[in-house]
């Protein structure tokens, strides 16, 4: 059993979804809210990451944030060592191959809330921070809880991404669905069963109460 | 200057060209089709339509001027507004809605605020329930309730009648008429129902494609609409054309020549004899002579002819006579279905008809070409 890489797991899992959720929220009331030029495309960049194979998708991240390239070089002068195999580049993947799973579920949740509601809030004199914070996401919490939830275990479970940018450095990138494919590779089948049936136990449990969470409070919205 | 004044100009999206005004206490409906930007009109006071150009002023205060790029967010106007669907705040009970109106007072007054404007509206013991919990009524009476927490210098009202019932409906008519007396803002009404208006408003802009076509009481606008558009848009079916043969005194009158038939109508002194105008009367004015005896008023333009639809709708009778000597000119008359039934009416019979002259009213002719709407 492999405790460094769960931790790590857990860690990056955290922080994946600390980011994401400004950032889900702004993207997704945006694209809910909105209309302008590009939506279309904006919202089809954020869905890439659903049917793209990861291996192709951290092909471009590694190109991207690499060492060789303008962002990689930026990077590298600002921190002193470079962006991919580090837990910074892990997260930052992370984070985007997560758009999707966190977006997708905000943006519906913010859909959702009638337009007549949202001007009712205005008309309330409510600022457009109070109408976020009183109207908005009481109302919408259960997609972005949703959202949130998703994000975490897709990040415990994503292997093909992680191994391009991070590769598997021990304690640094090494998560635990790499530490499970190394313990295979290894023959150590008693190790990687334990990881694995802790790995569904984790997922199972975090998606089945969200599901009854949403479920309690669509019932009390009704 | 006390009161709304609203003047919005625009082509596209949906073409505007309105210029009205609603005093301190006055209610003020506008009624027109769908289409007719009557909405708009509502939603730019709000401040959540932007017009091309526009000019909102309340109390002095200018909300709205697009020539010197003032536009006050809608947060920071103070109206309030009762929706069609209520746009009630589900997750917050009803004293929490109208809480979330009362920002503007300290936190400590605003429960008891709430609960006294939610007595005002009848639905103390209720204060608790979530809108899921409410009928319909109820929860337009918490949006009643919300609008005027903020003690709003206008109170918008969108279609607010139009969910529910027709019983529940006639119950909010009153509490509403009993509210607005303690009211001392300006008041707009949306709606797309005549009647309603003519219950609740003081004065009414009939309004089609983003244009004012007769701002007035209601009652004359309905029954003294200044123009065959406007005629038609409130219902009216009897709308001729005539020329105008004279004035008479005592009693005065003034004498139509209908396609060859002598008409006596009110008094209508503005029409110079010659003119070619258009006439019309109200289906309720058209009194169904006895069958059995001679009535009164009979020799009042007496017109003849047989019935060539009936149709009763509950209460009241719509008939469509084909006028004798005339292959298509048809009067729609409305009597009672009793009365209806007493007189034995029905298609193909025969009737004598009386056009009270006192009823008709006189407008400019239609203008040629003009479609019917």
């Amino acid at each position: 059993m492999d405790w460094t890489a769960l931790w790590l797991s857990l860690r990056l899992g955290m922080l994946t979804v600390m980011v994401l959720l400004p950032v889900g929220i702004w993207l997704g009331r945006l694209l809910a809210y909105r209309h302008f030029r590009g939506k279309e495309l904006v919202e089809a960049l954020v869905a890439l990451p659903l049917v793209l194979p990861p291996t192709v998708f951290g092909y471009y991240l590694l190109v991207t944030f690499g060492a060789a390239s303008p962002l990689g070089r930026l990077w590298q002068g600002a921190f002193g060592h470079q962006l991919v195999f580090t837990f910074e580049g892990l997260l930052l993947a992370s984070v985007i191959f997560n758009l999707p799973f966190a977006i997708q579920p905000m943006q519906r949740a913010f859909e959702a809330i009638p337009v007549e509601v949202r001007e009712a809030a205005q008309c309330c004199g409510m600022s457009p921070w109070q109408a976020l914070t009183r109207i908005e996401l009481p109302l919408a919490w259960p997609g972005i809880l949703t959202a949130l939830v998703l994000s975490f275990a897709h990040t415990l479970g994503e292997f093909g991404i992680v191994l391009m940018v991070g590769g598997s450095i021990p304690g640094d990138t090494k998560t635990i669905a790499i530490a499970i494919y190394d313990r295979v590779q290894a023959f150590d089948d008693a190790a990687a069963g334990t990881m694995s049936a802790l790995l569904l136990a984790i997922s199972l449990v975090t998606i089945a109460a969200t599901f009854y969470f949403s479920r309690r409070v669509g019932r009390r919205l009704g | 200057m006390q009161g709304l004044s609203v003047k919005l100009r625009q082509d596209s999206p949906i073409p505007l060209d309105v210029d009205l005004a609603c005093t301190p206490g006055e209610l003020l409906g506008l009624v027109g089709p769908s289409g007719s930007g009557k909405s708009t009109i509502l939603r730019s006071i709000a401040g959540l339509y932007r017009p091309e150009q526009g000019r909102v002023l309340v109390d002095g205060e200018v909300w709205l001027d697009s020539k010197r790029g003032i536009d006050v967010s809608t947060h920071r106007r103070r109206v309030g507004i009762v929706v069609q669907s209520y746009a009630l705040f589900p997750h917050m009970t009803a004293v929490g809605n109208v809480e979330a109106a009362l920002g503007h007072l300290r936190q400590p007054q605003r429960g008891s605020k709430a609960r006294e404007l939610l007595h005002l509206v009848h639905l103390s013991g209720l204060e608790d329930r979530r809108p899921a919990e409410l009928s319909g009524g109820q929860q337009q009476r918490v949006a009643v309730a919300r609008a005027l927490a903020r003690e709003p210098k206008v109170l918008l009202l969108d279609e607010p009648f139009s969910a529910v019932d027709k019983v529940t409906r006639g119950r909010l008519y009153e509490e509403l008429a009993a509210i607005r007396t303690r009211l001392a803002m300006p008041i707009v009404l949306v709606t797309h129902d005549l009647d309603e208006a003519l219950m609740l408003a003081d004065s009414m802009c009939l309004l089609q494609r983003g244009r004012i076509l007769q701002h007035g009481r209601p009652l004359d606008v309905l029954q003294r609409p200044a123009t065959v558009e406007a005629a038609r848009l409130v219902g009216q079916r009897n709308i001729f054309p005539a020329r105008v043969i004279e004035h008479r005194g005592d009693p005065a009158a003034t004498i139509l020549d209908w396609r060859g038939r002598r008409l006596e109508a009110a008094h209508q002194p503005k029409w110079a004899p010659g003119a070619e105008v258009a006439w019309m009367i109200p289906a309720s004015k058209v009194v169904l002579h006895r069958r059995d005896r001679p009535s009164r008023g009979e020799a009042e333009n007496p017109v003849t002819g047989s019935i060539v639809g009936h149709v009763a709708l509950g209460d009241t009778t719509i008939a469509t006579v084909r006028l004798d000597g005339s292959e298509t000119r048809t009067l729609t008359y409305r009597v009672p279905t009793h009365v209806a039934e007493r007189n034995r009416l029905g298609l193909g019979e025969h009737v004598g008809l009386s056009l009270l002259a006192s009823a008709i009213h006189i407008m400019p002719a239609a203008e040629p070409g003009k479609r019917r709407r």
